[in-house]
């Protein structure tokens, strides 16, 4: 276990993460796929902090995480409008910018 | 034995996140992401960093993942079955998903000295303690406002918006003077 194999696991589910956030049409499948990109990031974080010594690895991790909840609950709420508003949750009956 | 850890995480994780992007039942697609982060708290584990590892489980796993079976809950269709969530622009995006990661893995092995670290000081709960509330107090309290803030928004924008049965509090008073009169 080395410093570049941690980064190259966290890059390999970035982009695993990209590729649902591309492929999907769902929005809830889509917040799903933005969490796997930020738990790839938090990989890196922690991998650097502990391969190059340091706390701040770990204390923007705990950071991060914490934004993702609020982001999440911002997602879900968006999720539950749109929903309301066309009955589902498709991303493509989304055209319009106006509340 | 720390290898052969590494191995079975890195392929735990792998697995689960493209069942996460490939699946075709949303409620599936949840908990195949609940596995992916609770692999990811092992991978932490593994890295010496029991205290995020612990945060990982306690605000991912069990605030997240929770959070996501709502959101479906919420958005079902009237059949109660849940959604097929289908997988569209598939060449296009896993040639992009491909190129982004070619190039981040080029860019790692191009990066010289990236294992040639020091020998890791091992950092203690109490050293990540002492940075969160301590020196990096100001980002902390700005995350609770943020967090706040997010919570407002989000009731904000779900609320239930029904102006004919909805009385604004000022109409309330009104209609409670008259009732008085």
């Amino acid at each position: 276990m080395s410093l570049s194999s941690c980064l190259l696991l966290s890059a390999a589910l970035f982009s695993v993460g990209v590729y649902g956030l591309l492929a999907r049409r769902h929005l809830v499948a889509i917040l799903l796929s933005i969490e796997l990109m930020a738990n790839a990031a938090n990989v890196a974080f922690v991998a650097f902090g502990r391969f190059h010594g340091g706390t701040l690895g770990q204390t923007f991790t705990v950071f991060a995480i914490a934004l993702t909840v609020a982001e999440v609950a911002v997602g879900l709420a968006l999720a539950m409008l749109l929903f309301r508003r066309h009955g589902d949750t498709a991303l493509a009956v989304a055209t319009e910018t106006k509340g | 034995m720390e290898a052969g850890g590494f191995a079975l995480i890195s392929v735990a994780l792998l697995v689960s996140a493209i069942a996460v992007v490939r699946g075709r039942n949303l409620v599936h697609a949840v908990l195949w992401l609940g596995m992916t982060l609770l692999s990811t708290a092992a991978l932490y584990a593994m890295l010496d960093a029991s205290f995020v590892a612990g945060v990982q489980v306690l605000l991912y796993v069990g605030g997240v993942v929770t959070l996501m079976i709502f959101g479906v809950m919420i958005t079902l269709h009237g059949d109660g079955k849940p959604p097929e969530i289908y997988v569209a622009r598939d060449g296009a995006a896993a040639a992009t998903a491909l190129a982004l990661f070619s190039a981040i893995a080029w860019a790692i092995e191009a990066t010289p000295g990236l294992d040639a670290s020091s020998a890791p000081a091992a950092v203690s709960i109490a050293d990540v303690g002492r940075v969160i509330l301590r020196d990096q107090l100001l980002a902390f309290e700005t995350i609770s406002m943020l967090l706040l803030a997010a919570i407002i928004g989000a009731i904000v924008v779900a609320r239930r918006k029904d102006p004919g049965t909805r009385t604004s509090p000022s109409a309330a008073l009104e209609a409670a003077a008259r009732a008085a009169e």
